[in-house]
């Protein structure tokens, strides 16, 4: 891989990130948003609307099965070739007259596109949908050098207008309701008179001449990728507001920040995820726009186009046998909208990132399970299994969650004073080890529940277990396990 | 036939009236019910809370105890998902080729496919005048794919009025490890589950999964809910007032 092009400059103390605040256990994070009525509601509406649409859209062609299996392979093959087509993909943008800038992680792609900003000496950009510049702290970074960030995805704008955090992969304010976008406009965007939130076209129309203003403004454009086409180097993106394309045509400068995963090896690749991406992220035959460039056309839209190509952890999840399975993930946010945990809590709980059981997957295998945080985030899941039947690229989650549990237990193993559940654990595998010993601990166990218990009931247990026993009673073993009426009934 | 009873240990000690049906409904259907009395556990608990090798150890131990059974039966689908889809990831984990053939080798059956699979009876002359309503655990309908089975058997059931859950695919909430690491959000999703089952009117919520009824029937107990839990081996070994 080459090493940086021109328009990185080295690393200012203005533009590296602040010590972030450790993020608490998911369930920690968890239990607030639990109590937050209104935004469970409009969650609730809006998942279940997804879900419904999605269902429907996926029931619609007849070879569905076969294209997320087609899916699957494009995407599993890619992989396992990653750095040829990322060295094909370099070749066909450079060609085209763009420039590929390599960023090993969230730092150094921040270096590089505030670089770029810098150098077009803009004071101003506009930015399409993209998790991928949340996930290196992009704004914060162009904030701290005096650069002004417009948000031109009406959901982020929603986000950034409300000092707020997404809870959604693609609709990251779907935790809104119309009558509080209706007060954020009437606060922030002149255009939207007084009473805004009575008329969802008003809210839309303010939108747009608020951002219009702002597109032709702006010098510089930071843009997400839906595929990046190694062949021809094409970028591929999806939106539903053309606000994307419009960062696309109107500024000088045009960045992409893409994950290295988000490639594929041909234009007719494109045929297999222009049918899966829709249908299992909006419900949608074909999504609204879908605009695709390849480097710089003279005459035509931007003058100079840059493309990021991000790792951050992508190699280290690549590197897992099991988990590499995840970076198929297209961001559909299917999973989201099927999951009863997310529905519950929102995808604050789940980092700053990659919210619903995907992200509870993706951040551990990307940023790896030491922290408390990260480690709590495989846990995140009962494994119910309604995301690995909805994925559109056949990603099993509830494996990879397992899989993951397993690299937090083994992280923990190397303690020297064993955790409690660890203690317990380890106990419970010696007990049931031994047929003798398990009859043993079952004898014992049942007299003592049985004195714990009051009218059949067990209403409060000691310890790891006093957790169930918060919400929920317990049966009182009976006198008799199983297998002792057997004994005493059948030999 | 003689088939072998694989019952789950929390089964054993807290529901030990699920193996007893199971084994009183296979022998009225004239079979022969062996317990194999060396099993324990599946390791199950082990494998989902990420103790993976001492769940190789167990599902080693599990594996011993049916060697050379021909069929097995497990009124529990969450036990026989573990062997059946779980075990050859175990082994792959601990990269144990012996456990993989051994695992393979089980042939476990969830109660309710072996009765309509295997057996071919989706009426097992069962009597059971109540209303009672399903939930399809997670287990039974993703991992192993139940489909109706569990229906099919309630319906053949005489005098029993089934009534359909509203949201019957949503999982409990309880997910193992998950209901006490999480429990805030277990319990926030049991109370949807508790809702739905008393917006049914049932006197009775039904699943082929003990761990699954032990978190809906341990809310509605707190809750004083007055709807029963019972598995579905319970009804099927009913026959009704004699």
């Amino acid at each position: 891989m080459t090493a940086s092009s021109p328009g990185t400059t080295p690393s200012s103390p203005r533009t590296s990130a602040p010590v972030p605040l450790p993020m608490p256990k998911f369930a920690t994070a968890a239990r607030s948003a639990l109590a937050d009525t209104r935004s469970r509601r409009n969650l609730r509406g809006a998942a279940a609307a997804l879900r419904e649409r999605e269902a429907a859209a996926a029931a619609e062609p007849a070879d569905w099965d076969d294209l997320r299996e087609a899916g699957r392979a494009i995407k599993d093959d890619t992989l396992l070739n990653l750095d040829t087509h990322l060295a094909e993909l370099e070749r066909a943008v450079t060609e085209a007259g763009g420039v590929v800038h390599w960023a090993a992680d969230a730092a150094e792609a921040r270096r590089v596109v505030t670089g770029l900003v810098r150098a077009a000496g803009a004071a101003e950009v506009v930015k399409a949908a993209s998790a991928t510049t949340r996930e290196i702290g992009l704004n914060d970074a162009l904030a701290r050098m005096g650069v002004t960030v417009r948000e031109t995805a009406v959901a982020d704008m929603i986000v950034q207008l409300g000092e707020d955090t997404p809870s959604h992969l693609l609709s990251p304010a779907a935790h809104r309701d119309r009558a509080e976008i209706g007060e954020l406009f009437g606060r922030a965007v002149p255009a939207a008179g007084p009473d805004p939130a009575a008329d969802p076209e008003a809210l839309a129309a303010a939108a747009r001449l608020h951002l219009r203003d702002r597109f032709l403004r702006a010098p510089v454009a930071v843009t997400g990728a839906n595929f990046l086409v190694a062949e021809s180097g094409t970028v591929v993106l999806l939106e539903s507001e053309g606000n994307g394309r419009m960062s696309l045509t109107i500024p000088e400068t045009l960045i992409t920040v893409a994950g290295i995963d988000k490639v594929v090896p041909a234009w007719d690749d494109m045929e297999v995820f222009l049918q899966l991406l829709p249908r299992s992220s909006t419900g949608d035959r074909m999504t609204p726009y879908v605009s695709s460039w390849t480097g710089v056309t003279p005459g035509d839209g931007p003058r100079a186009f840059h493309l990021v190509l991000l790792d951050n952890g992508r190699t280290k999840a690549l590197a897992d046998e099991t988990g590499r399975t995840a970076l198929r993930c297209i961001r559909c946010s299917a999973c989201l909208n099927v999951c009863p945990v997310y529905e519950r809590t929102g995808g604050t709980p789940y980092g700053p990132v990659h919210p619903g059981p995907i992200g509870a997957v993706l951040t551990p295998l990307m940023r790896g399970v030491e922290s408390a945080a990260n480690a709590s985030l495989p846990y995140a899941s009962t494994l119910c299994g309604a995301c690995a039947d909805v994925c559109p690229v056949l990603i099993d989650i509830p494996d990879v969650l397992v899989h993951l549990r397993g690299k937090v237990v083994e992280s923990r193993r190397r303690r020297p004073v064993p955790t409690p559940e660890m203690a317990l654990m380890r106990g419970l595998a010696w007990t049931m080890g031994d047929p003798r010993r398990y009859e043993a601990a079952l004898r014992r166990g049942t007299r003592w529940a049985r004195l714990l218990s009051r009218g059949g009931r067990i209403r409060r247990l000691p310890g790891l277990l006093g957790k169930w026993t918060e919400a929920r009673d317990l049966p009182a073993p009976p006198a008799e396990s199983f297998r002792a009426w057997w004994d005493r009934t059948r030999t | 036939m003689r088939v072998a009873l694989s019952v789950a240990c929390f089964d054993d000690a807290l529901f030990p009236d699920t193996g007893k049906a199971a084994a009183v409904l296979l022998e009225r259907l004239g079979h022969e019910v062996v317990f194999p009395p060396r099993q324990t556990c599946c390791g199950q608990i082990h494998w989902t809370a990420g103790y993976h090798r001492e769940a190789a150890g167990l599902a080693r131990s599990y594996a011993a105890a049916f060697e050379g059974c021909e069929v097995v039966v497990a009124p529990s689908a969450s036990c026989a998902a573990t062997v059946r889809d779980a075990y050859p990831k175990i082994a792959r984990t601990a990269r144990d080729p012996g456990l993989a053939r051994a695992a393979e080798g089980l042939a476990v059956h969830e109660l309710s496919e072996f009765l309509v699979d295997v057996l071919g009876v989706t009426d097992v002359g069962a009597c059971f005048p109540h209303r009672v309503t399903y939930h399809p655990s997670c287990q039974s309908l993703r991992v192993l794919g139940v489909g109706d089975r569990p229906l099919r058997l309630l319906r053949a059931v005489k005098g029993l009025d089934l009534v359909e859950l509203p949201a019957a695919d949503e999982c409990c909430g309880f997910g193992g490890a998950f209901a006490m690491k999480n429990a805030d959000v277990s319990v926030a999703m049991v109370a949807d589950k508790v809702r739905h089952v008393r917006d049914t009117g049932a006197d009775v919520v039904c699943a082929v999964d003990d761990a699954c009824l032990a978190h809906i029937g341990g809310a509605l107990s707190r809750l004083r809910g007055g709807v029963r839990t019972m598995h579905l081996a319970e009804i099927l070994a009913e026959t009704g007032p004699s």
